[in-house]
């Protein structure tokens, strides 16, 4: 898994006037959508239940083609592309693991993906080993899937489509039914990843971990696109947030509040305290 | 006030495994109250919760020493009766309790079951779509929900029967902030509209301890902490203990600045203007002092 060098003028993904109806059904879910997402980015994709969120990352390999409209994968249409081709270029993490996982032992789950992907011997072994290793599953590789605990499952629908390395990985609410330590772990996992190169399209509702890992937000909000920038603006939109179901997060409420005391940074609370204790302790060095 | 649930020495153990899922554990909730339970994955949670509706050891077999009495009705010790059919679990998957093709059918099952009018299920149904927030997608297919929607549709189910004790495992677990808040008023309404007992196990505990009245901490199948939920919260030493859940941010933000020395903060449990304002307020003194 060689780590792809970061570059943010290369498009993954190019959304183009997608509209999108389920058969049958007059009311569009998707409506004339546009989006760009560029190699290296870390995304958070927002909105209130029923937005479209999950609709529109369902276009992004194949598991939904556009009513009208086009995606495009690196320039070409996913209508056009094989599930091979597309399965190599976006790796797709369902929100409910159970979705996902149906194999009765952890490793023949992670070795799935890669294998119909041509992989064979060891270098779907190494792939095997190397996803469960970064999930810290290792010890479980012989377990039944169906024994672990929902945070264990979501872990290892992860390592599953990390086995396939794919270039962007869609993750649908990872933290669903998760504890705090659990939803950190799952989220250390994706961070890591993105450092080594790869693209991050995220969707969820909790923004306390949305401020801490992601780069850009994009706000759905009834099947369109709302808003779209960087975490830190976004966040402080208070319009587009009230429209999509969005709290801001308490961290940002208070950097904003004690920025005259010199909080810079509102990605945690430690942050913002350890940087109002560096500034009031200059202010003071500095009167003596 | 009558307890509506009281449970003692309660101790559980799945087959085969090799720890108890509940060690010792003991709490009431009285009639018309309002509990919050929390504690990390795997604490005991989510069987607690089995125990409550009468689940176990008939539908979910286990191992079990103690009792739970639920509406006045011994539901596990030593001579265990049914429970009470107006005792409500939504569990922590909806999709696991949504059964109707569409989400009438889903609301009317419930009710038909227990042979009430087809009148009078019209005029729940009305009554619960306002509820929580799904009216208009009454002829949708269940199939074609958000995650959150069917999230809804499943509390609106349970709503449905008019329960006196209401459990809910994780109601709220993949709504958006807004939907969280509206369940919390669902939540109030029913309080201060009926006289519904309320079980919530939640891992947002910022936002819910607000309106419980009692507040059970559970580590390991064991009871971490139990009592007055405005004191639990501000307990920051007992969060790190635990672990698993996120303190209230005003309790996190007062514990900071009292550990790096920069405000001797009282104690705010929820309330983070307050909390704010203070720290504000020394901040400034402290630049005065030493000019």
């Amino acid at each position: 898994m060689a780590p792809a060098v970061a570059s943010f003028t290369e498009n993954v993904i190019s959304v183009r006037d997608l509209t999108f109806s389920y058969p049958g059904t007059a009311v569009p879910i998707l409506r004339k959508v546009n989006l760009e997402v560029r190699r290296g980015e870390f995304i958070a994709l927002l909105g209130s239940n029923g937005a479209g969120k999950t609709t529109l990352a369902k276009h992004f390999n194949g598991l939904h083609c556009p009513t009208s409209g086009q995606v495009l994968l690196h320039g070409r249409p996913t209508t056009e592309l094989g599930l091979r081709e597309l399965a190599k270029i976006v790796g797709y993490c369902y929100q409910n693991p159970d979705h996902q996982i149906f194999s009765s032992s952890v490793e023949n789950e992670v070795k799935f993906g890669p294998r119909n992907l041509g992989l064979t011997g060891e270098a779907l072994a190494s792939r095997v080993s190397e996803a469960l290793a970064v999930v810290g599953m290792t010890e479980f590789a012989a377990s039944n899937p169906f024994v672990l605990g929902r945070g264990r499952r979501q872990l290892l629908a992860v390592a599953s489509i990390l086995a396939m390395d794919p270039e962007l990985l869609v993750v649908d609410e990872p933290t669903t039914g998760l504890d705090l330590s659990g939803a950190q772990q799952i989220m250390r996992v994706l961070g890591r990843w993105h450092e080594e190169g790869r693209t991050m399209v995220v969707i969820t509702h909790d923004m306390d971990l949305v401020v801490e890992y992601t780069t850009r937000c994009v706000v759905m909000a009834d099947g369109q696109i709302i808003d779209d920038g960087p975490t830190q603006e976004v966040l402080r939109h208070n319009d587009t947030m009230r429209a999509a179901g969005l709290e801001e997060p308490a961290v940002v409420t208070i950097s904003d509040r004690l920025s005259r005391f010199g909080s810079a940074r509102c990605k945690s609370i430690a942050d913002v305290v350890a940087d109002v204790g560096a500034h009031m302790e200059a202010e003071h060095a500095g009167r003596l | 006030m009558t307890a509506a649930i009281e449970v003692a020495g309660l101790w559980l153990a799945y087959p085969g495994a090799d720890t108890a899922a509940l060690r010792d554990v003991a709490f009431s909730v009285q009639r018309g109250e309002l509990m919050l339970i929390a504690g990390p994955s795997g604490a005991g949670k989510s069987t607690l919760c089995s125990c409550l509706r009468g689940l176990v050891p008939n539908t979910i077999v286990a191992e079990t020493r103690g009792q739970v009495k639920v509406a006045g009705r011994q539901v596990l010790g030593p001579e265990p009766v049914p429970s009470s059919d107006d005792v409500a679990l939504v569990l922590q998957d909806a999709e696991a309790q949504i059964i109707g093709m569409s989400v009438e059918d889903d609301l009317a099952f419930g009710p038909e079951n227990y042979g009430v009018p087809a009148e009078e299920i019209r005029a729940r149904i009305s009554e619960v779509l306002d509820l929580v927030g799904l009216r208009g997608l009454e002829k949708r297919d269940t199939y074609a929900l958000s995650g959150g929607q069917k999230q809804r549709l499943a509390i609106a189910s349970a709503l449905m029967i008019r329960p006196a004790i209401l459990i809910l495992d994780e109601p709220t677990s993949e709504l958006d902030p807004v939907g969280k808040a509206q369940v919390l008023e669902i939540i109030s309404n029913l309080r201060t509209e009926t006289s519904t007992t309320v079980v919530i196990v939640e891992h947002e505990i910022g936002r819910f301890a607000s309106v419980a009245d009692t507040m059970l901490l559970l580590d390991h199948g064991a009871v971490a902490a139990y009592g007055n939920p405005a004191s639990l919260v501000s307990d920051i030493e007992l969060f790190e203990r635990v672990g698993g859940e996120r303190p209230p941010p005003a309790a996190e933000l007062a514990r900071r600045m009292r550990d790096a020395r920069l405000v001797e903060c009282p104690s705010y449990g929820l309330d983070l203007g307050r909390a704010l304002a203070d720290i504000e307020r020394e901040l400034e003194s402290h630049g005065s002092c030493s000019r």
